[in-house]
């Protein structure tokens, strides 16, 4: 428990919690970064952020601090 | 029935989808670049011909992943959609999905579907649904989204028939609502907010609500409601999150029984790509090389169009005062319209060169790697990944720079953007740096490989690119404005650029150029030739003071009429006022001639070197830099007796023309993009401060 998006190395996955509704922006989940969904870290850019994602289909960069908010279950 | 019936179109969808393509398919070269009204952001639009009775007014909306704005560019999309009263207001919505992101695209559809204006869904890129292992079974589809589809190949001109034969029976179209919010949220609170707004669409009633700020089309007492539903702010938000939540998991139901996709067909070309061209050392060592390439380009390709422009507006000048009636209104035309017009267009080789590269870097994908790439350095200086798109785009010219800012999410990150973007060197620049150089700097190679005038050029752009980024830090940390930073950008997957889209692109972005800063210029220009034209008493009495001069009686008549020319310019208003100005210049190392030109350019910096043509009565022809070198070469200072363009006059001129915010067309697209007067008077008067005191510190240097 406890990890985020940010805890992820690349081409590692894992699934968004559920309770992590009210810390995602809407416009995040409008691209499909939705709880139960599954999330692949890609890339990370240097300077490590941001963070280049594959979530529900849709390939995404967000900001580290952003993935920091995101609960998931490693897999 | 009306014989020809026009109706406005909307055209709608994610970034990346194609919508561009579908656009310049519909309206070929017939679009235009307007307003929207009341706002002042452009706004792309061209007819179409749907049938013998119907024409469409197609309206190019801004990309936008989603209904609910985070940009000024989405902000657009919402108005549009919602403001009835707005000329621009859609009979009828195209949306553009594209068939791999069709889960994410179908959010933004059930979204607009759910405003119940008209609406059809269009699947772009249907001709790689084969390559791609994909299966779509339209007409479930088309039964359980309660919609026309059509499958179209916009690139390919695909499907383009069959979307306006459906257009033309729009009327008979589905209107329903994909997702009922009411049931599924709070049926209560939703039902609530359906009786109150009885006119709207529920789901138009909720967006309004959901909206930061009122919108001004509602009437008094609508606001008023919408301010007590709004008051509960937590619920608004929790329920726009449940709401997201609900559209996907119908959409992801439908999808579930509609569309397959056969993963072992995919390719890999996408993270083959990505692995290098995001890397932490290739990433970088790939952006510089093309940055450098572009640059190069910009020199290289622009320098022969640029002498062919150049040319033939002298040769219409020539041509206008040999050929009309001797007079004011043929100066007028000769020395004031015809150079103005030039001074524009010479500046199009550059633009669009450099605007050739965006496009195309753009289309393919790639700029969203280097957003990627650069986004943590751009952050410590107080600005986005998304930065870098105008900071290139301004080394050619800031108007359309600033407008590239547009997409920046933090209101932040894009006012700092918006801010240090004029200090970066852009092509108005050039003709002024070229002719302080080759004045100051001696031709020679160091290292035997280095042009030394080369290597200043260089310098200078270096110096201007500097200035952004301290001056961003500076405002980074004094600016107190709350950061709401949401960034998510698509990375979308790479494709070859199309010719046509990138061609439009460049045609678009050059024409804001023209008409952005080449109104101003030519008006600055007409006012310019007035005030060098006229003057008091002493101006009108040229001609017979200068000939009766003892030491010009036997000169020849060529000379004469030069010297009768520069007598004239020296008591013409604007040498008043190049004399007015000259205790504040001096200390830079200028004189009254300098300041003339220094007034003169703040129509445009390039305006400097025809200044200083007319000013030391060279026979300006065009951009003669020879004769005009060699006659500011030879200008001499009165008070010591050496050479006026000396190193330290040149420094400086140099160094003021690197930093002063001389562009009146910048500073009218600032106002215009930040809508206040306060940003460009910053810009203005912090630009002009640094410009000031570095020229006098250069001077002060090198003397």
């Amino acid at each position: 428990m406890g990890d985020t998006i940010a805890n992820l190395k690349i081409g590692e996955k894992g699934v968004i919690d559920d309770f992590s509704l009210d810390a995602i922006p809407l416009c995040l989940l409008e691209m499909g970064c939705l709880p139960g969904k599954e999330v692949r870290l890609l890339q990370i850019a240097p300077l490590n952020d941001p963070l280049y994602i594959k979530v529900n289909g849709s390939h995404l960069a967000i900001r580290k601090e952003m993935a920091l908010q995101i609960n998931i279950t490693k897999l | 029935m009306k014989n020809n019936a026009v109706v406005n179109v909307a055209l709608v969808g994610n970034p990346n989808t194609g919508k561009t393509s579908l656009f310049n398919q519909l309206t070929g070269l017939n679009q235009k670049v307007g307003n929207y009204p009341g706002i002042t952001v452009d706004k792309k639009q061209g007819k179409c011909k749907i049938s013998d009775s119907l024409t469409a007014e197609i309206i190019d909306l801004p990309g936008t992943y989603s209904i609910n704005p985070t940009t000024l560019d989405e902000t657009i999309v919402l108005d549009t959609l919602l403001n009835e009263e707005s000329t621009s207001h859609p009979d009828l919505i195209i949306v553009v999905a594209e068939v791999e992101n069709l889960k994410r695209n179908l959010l933004l559809f059930s979204q607009l579907k759910d405003l119940q204006i008209p609406t059809i869904l269009t699947i772009n890129m249907a001709d790689q649904m084969d390559r791609k292992g994909i299966s779509i079974d339209i007409e479930k589809l088309k039964a359980e989204l309660k919609t026309e589809i059509v499958l179209i190949s916009a690139r390919k001109k695909v499907g383009i028939e069959n979307l306006k034969n459906e257009i033309a029976n729009y009327k008979n179209w589905n209107t329903d609502p994909v997702a009922n919010i009411s049931n599924k949220i709070d049926s209560e609170f939703f039902d609530k907010i359906k009786s109150d707004f009885s006119d709207f669409s529920l789901y138009k009633s909720w967006l309004l609500i959901t909206q930061q700020e009122n919108c001004t089309f509602l009437t008094k007492e609508q606001n008023n409601k919408i301010d007590t539903i709004k008051s509960d702010a937590e619920k608004i938000k929790k329920y726009q999150h449940k709401e997201t939540i609900y559209r996907y998991q119908i959409i992801n139901d439908i999808l579930k029984r509609t569309y397959k996709v056969d993963k072992t067909q995919a390719t890999d070309l996408r993270s083959k790509l990505d692995r290098v061209l995001t890397h932490r050392v290739f990433g970088y060592v790939i952006f510089v090389g093309i940055l450098l390439l572009i640059f190069q380009s910009i020199f290289e390709w622009a320098s022969f169009p640029m002498d062919l422009i150049d040319g033939f507006f002298a040769n219409l000048s020539e041509l206008a005062i040999n050929n009309l009636p001797e007079g004011t209104f043929t100066n007028l035309i000769a020395e004031g319209v015809i150079p103005g017009i030039g001074g524009v267009v010479i500046f199009i080789p550059q633009i669009a060169i450099l605007f050739l590269f965006i496009a195309i870097l753009e289309e393919t994908g790639y700029m969203s790697r280097v957003v990627f790439l650069m986004d943590k350095i751009m952050r410590k200086f107080g600005m986005s990944g998304k930065s870098i798109i105008p900071l290139i785009s301004g080394t050619a010219c800031a108007i359309p720079a600033i407008m590239a800012s547009r997409n920046i999410s933090s209101w932040k990150e894009r006012l700092i953007t918006i801010l240090v973007v004029p200090f970066t060197t852009c092509s108005a620049r050039l003709p002024v740096y070229a002719i302080l150089i080759s004045l100051i700097i001696p031709d020679k190679r160091i290292l035997g490989i280095f042009n030394l005038q080369g290597l200043t050029l260089m310098a200078l752009y270096f110096l201007g690119f500097a200035a952004a980024i301290v001056s961003a830090i500076l405002l980074h940390y004094t600016l107190k404005i709350e950061k709401k930073s949401l960034f998510v950008i698509e990375m979308p997957n790479y494709k070859l650029p199309s010719v046509k889209n990138v061609f439009y692109e460049v045609v678009e972005k050059t024409k804001a150029f023209i008409f952005g800063a080449g109104k101003i210029i030519l008006a600055i220009s007409i006012v310019l030739w007035f005030l060098a034209s006229n003057g008091s008493d002493t101006f009108k009495n040229a001609e017979q003071y200068v000939s009766n001069q003892s030491e010009n009686v036997n000169l020849p008549k060529e000379d004469l009429q030069k010297k009768i020319a520069s007598y004239k310019l020296e008591h013409s208003y604007i040498g008043n006022m190049g004399k007015m100005i000259e205790p504040v210049i001096q200390p830079m190392g200028y004189d009254w001639k300098i300041g003339i030109a220094l007034i003169s350019s703040f129509a445009a910096r390039e305006v400097f070197v025809g200044a200083l043509a007319t000013i030391y009565s060279v026979e300006s022809e065009g951009e003669d830099v020879g004769t005009i070198k060699e006659r500011m070469g030879a200008e001499i200072n009165q008070k010591t007796g050496k050479k006026r363009f000396n190193l330290a006059t040149g420094m400086s001129l140099l160094l003021f023309y690197a930093f002063a915010m001389q562009c009146i067309g910048t500073l009218a697209i600032v106002k215009r993009e930040t809508k206040s007067w306060k940003w460009p008077i910053l810009q203005l008067i912090g630009m002009g401060a640094l410009a000031y005191i570095s020229a006098i510190v250069a001077f002060n240097i090198f003397n």
